[in-house]
């Protein structure tokens, strides 16, 4: 095909390109501010949660050497590490001491395993009172060299002593990082601590060459484990360490492997006790509960949509008001106020018992279970239904239904052959809006549902609120907008997205 | 003339109020044979709309007795009735495809799927849109919606078929074909049609009667010729086709012709239609192409009037020329385009006059 050309001979195509750029370029600033926007609240606070999810760096952030330590240790062997294994816990344990950052990872490794919170505390607190001080007079005895910073900052600024004393090289310049950043301290100014000494005397029974020989023969060495167990037997249970070496890595599937409730055994992934069994169960009533308030949302919604749309408009928008009401109060004294209707010595009951349906001993049971929830919640969410069907309801002509009649269908065969296909655009548009609301929905769950009809929000709510463990909450979450998008996605099969209208 | 007994569909003093204050068709009667084609022609709001839905059952009369085929049909459900239905705005169920919505009004009569499809096939065939079939109404033009439309109403074969304004959307030159083929139809296929609209020369050539509305009246029911030619009351005769009016005073009648004394003093011959006594106000009615101003041509003793030329305009075949006539600046002649027709100039003078019976004294 030859090419076009504008009027002065460039390819009209190259011309058109030219005119369109500013076009383009203003349209771009003009939705600039809301990309930003969405781009700041939405899409980064989910890649945000995302991460969380998987995320797991502070196991190797805070015991570094420990973790490498671990690698040779066979977690399925039943044994508790070697001596090794010890020596780095000591040293990262006393650095994490002044870092404050061992009850941190206390924390997280006890939603692993319950106790290692306050395992990592005793231990912190106890790490600078541990015997290794012994390497340290006898060095210092050996030589006064041994004492002084400088000498220390001059030595370990050497390249041929480092290499010599790996060990000690590693350790003191965690050591001197630690002092100017905790401390606030010129580490030429500071005599090394107990560790620096321990990891000198490891490098010097190792057989390194020490800048000043001294004579060990002498010291009785120091059992760091025996150090250890003395703070806490727990540190000579195997599981102990199965736990820290599982969470090791930097990125874990543990999270999620909690959100359905399974653990990371040391032989592989496998079940949680039944009594630690709660996701799962949670996630099903979540879906299932959230289906019944659309479903009730539906058949509630629908006819009084249907009524909206073909009532003259004066009194239409009377109703109308009516539906949005309850936008107009507080969700909170919404819920409030069915907890005064639908309980056991509520409204409700007493009609009930006054009417004779239900005898007074026998009252329902309707709030602080999973009716109470779907009640409170289906009359929450009625609104986000009736609206999109109304809409799109208000766009079908009445001559519609006058045709079908006049072709000869019966009043129920033109609603259902004529007018309900032309609705179920208002129909999806509804149940998305419901449905996906529903199973973000925490606060009414919470007030009305008692502890059977609570939904999975209220346990993501509770990890992020109070027990603070924000990586399942982020993984519930995750799996939770993954259900969410598989079921749009199977929405999209059977109805059709483009199926759904929320208006006009 | 009939009457409501072997009428085919016939409205028996037919009275309708929507709000309880205002009637909207005031004592109605109609009678219509089988196989005729009746327009329902008026100005907007007078009460077509609201008798065909009437008929079609979506309305209930508040007064009065509504019989298809001799039976009263005010209880009958719509689905009931068996009216075949053409909306203006078409009404194509926008879900189904063109075979569905032909096919509807046979599945709900519960008809087998290979006569369905016969019939489908048929009707399609009819309104020459047999290509059309999978087709959704939204991938159709609005001549082939209108042409579907047609034939989802016909395609159950119903009796009687109403339209309410179905070529209203279209352009001039679409609406003059399916003019012609909705006629063809309706007189092939033998099927009662009442039809609606306010374009007056869809009315006049399409229909077997016509029935002028206004406010909520039949001002006249007559075939398009008799109407055009001899409207019965001003409202009509202003209705229909171009009219020159003039305004006067009855001074004289005797027999079929009477003398008329119009407002500026000049006197007429008129064809008195709907006055009665001398003295009486009327509009007399004049069509433009019946006002003569070769004197020759005119009766020797015919009353002539002055009339000075304002306007001459060349509309090819004819010539429309507007004149100054007994204190109206708005009367028009037109002249055929013929070899020997005079071309008017303005601000010539002449004179001007008609035969009796071409000018007609009604109502004021
Ligand atoms: N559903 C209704 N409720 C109240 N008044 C109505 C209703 N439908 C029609 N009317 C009134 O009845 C009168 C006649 O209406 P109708 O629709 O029959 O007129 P029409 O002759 O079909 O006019 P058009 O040529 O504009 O379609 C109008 O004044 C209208 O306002
Ligand atoms: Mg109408």
């Amino acid at each position: 095909m030859t090419e076009v050309l504008a009027a002065d001979g460039r390819p009209l195509k190259a011309s058109l390109n030219r005119a369109l750029r500013r076009q383009k370029l203003r349209a771009l600033a003009l939705i600039a501010p809301l990309l930003i926007f969405i781009l700041v609240s939405f899409v980064m606070p989910i890649a945000d949660m995302l991460f969380r999810s998987v995320e797991n760096e502070i196991v190797a952030d805070t015991l570094p050497r420990t973790v490498m330590a671990l690698e040779e240790w066979d977690a399925d062997s039943g044994d508790v590490p070697g001596e090794a294994v010890f020596d780095a816990l000591y040293t990262d344990m006393a650095l994490a001491n002044e870092y404050k950052t061992h009850t941190r990872l206390g924390s997280r490794l006890n939603y692993e395993l319950t106790g290692i919170s306050s395992l990592f505390r005793k231990s912190g607190r106890r790490v600078g009172r541990f015997d290794t001080d012994v390497y340290t007079d006898a060095f210092q005895d050996a030589d006064p060299a041994y004492s002084d910073p400088a000498q220390w900052a001059t030595w370990m600024a050497d390249d041929t002593i480092r290499a010599n004393l790996p060990i000690t090289a590693d350790t003191y310049d965690a050591w001197a990082q630690m002092i100017v950043e905790a401390e606030g301290d010129v580490p030429a100014e500071e005599e090394p601590w107990d560790f620096v000494y321990t990891a000198l005397y490891q490098d010097a029974t190792a057989g390194a060459d020490l800048p000043i020989g001294v004579d060990l023969s002498g010291i009785e060495p120091v059992s760091l484990s025996a150090q250890f167990a003395d703070v806490d037997e727990d540190w000579l249970d195997p599981e102990v360490w199965q736990t820290i070496k599982i969470y090791s890595p930097e990125y874990t599937n543990g999270y999620f492997l909690n959100s359905v409730d399974l653990l990371k055994g040391s032989d592989g992934i496998e079940a949680r006790p039944e009594s630690e069994q709660i996701y799962v169960t949670l996630f099903i009533r979540t879906m299932i509960m959230s289906l019944s308030i659309m479903g009730m949302c539906v058949l509630l919604g629908y006819p009084i949509a249907w009524l909206l749309a073909n009532l003259k408009d004066s009194t239409a928008n009377l109703l109308m008001i009516l539906v949005l009401l309850p936008f107009w109060t507080s969700l909170l004294v919404r819920t409030s106020a069915w907890k005064v209707l639908l309980q056991q010595q509520g409204v409700i009951n007493d009609v009930l018992v006054w009417i004779g349906l239900v005898a007074d001993d026998g009252r329902l049971q309707l709030i602080n279970n999973q009716t109470g929830t779907i009640i409170a919640m289906t009359h929450i969410l009625l609104p986000f239904m009736i609206l999109p069907l109304y809409s799109v309801m208000k766009t079908i002509p009445p001559s519609y239904l006058r045709a079908a009649k006049s072709l000869g269908a019966t009043d129920w065969t033109a609603f259902w052959r004529v007018y309900f296909p032309q609705s179920i655009p208002g129909i999806g548009a509804g149940c998305i809006l419901v449905f996906i609301l529903s199973i973000g929905y925490y606060i009414t769950p919470e007030l009305v549902g008692g502890t059977k009809g609570v939904f999975i929000s209220n346990r993501i709510a509770y990890h992020i609120s109070s027990s603070l463990n924000w990586g399942l909450a982020a993984a519930l979450g995750t799996i939770l907008l993954a259900v969410v998008l598989l079921l749009y996605w199977v929405y999209d099969r059977i109805v059709g997205i483009d199926n759904v209208k929320l208006g006009g | 003339m009939l009457d409501a007994q072997n009428a085919f569909v016939a409205f028996d003093r037919v009275q309708k109020s929507y709000d309880g204050e205002n009637l909207v068709v005031k004592d109605l009667n109609l009678s219509m044979p089988k196989g005729e084609f009746l327009t329902m022609l008026g100005p907007s709001g007078s009460g077509k709309t609201t008798c065909l839905m009437m008929l079609a059952g979506f309305e209930t009369a508040t007064h009065g007795d509504i019989t298809l085929d001799g039976v009263s049909i005010n209880n009958i459900p719509p689905h009931k009735r068996g009216i075949g239905m053409v909306f203006q705005n078409y009404a194509l169920f926008p879900h189904m495809t063109v075979a569905e919505n032909l096919s509807f009004p046979l599945e709900v009569r519960k008809m087998g799927k290979s006569t369905r499809e016969e019939k489908v096939k048929r009707a399609l065939d009819m309104v020459q849109m047999g290509d059309f079939a999978g087709r959704r109404p939204a991938q159709l033009s609005g001549g082939q919606q209108q042409r579907i439309a047609l034939a989802r109403a016909l395609v159950f074969e119903p009796e009687l078929v109403l339209m309410d304004e179905p070529l209203g959307a279209l352009d001039k030159q679409l609406r003059e074909t399916l003019q012609f083929e909705i006629t063809n139809l309706a007189h092939e296929l033998g099927i009662t049609t009442v039809y609606v609209t306010h374009d007056q020369t869809e009315a006049l050539t399409m229909s077997d009667r016509v029935a002028v509305f206004d406010d909520g009246r039949i001002q006249q029911l007559a075939p398009p010729d008799e109407l055009y030619e001899k409207p019965q009351n001003s409202f009509v005769a202003q209705f229909i086709g171009e009219n020159n009016t003039l305004e006067g005073v009855i001074q004289e009648i005797k027999g079929d012709t009477c003398i008329v004394k119009l407002d500026s003093g000049d006197t007429i011959d008129a064809l008195p239609v709907n006055v009665a006594e001398v003295g009486e106000r009327t509009k007399v009615s004049i069509r433009p192409e019946r006002v003569e101003f070769n004197r020759d041509r005119l009766h020797a003793d015919a009353h002539t009037l002055k009339a000075e030329v304002l306007e001459f305009i060349y509309m090819g075949d004819i010539f429309r020329t507007r004149l100054r006539v007994a204190g109206t600046d708005e009367f028009v002649i037109k002249t055929r385009n013929a070899p020997d027709q005079a071309r008017l100039v303005p601000g010539e003078m002449i004179e001007i006059g008609w035969m009796p019976q071409d000018c007609r004294a009604l109502d004021a």
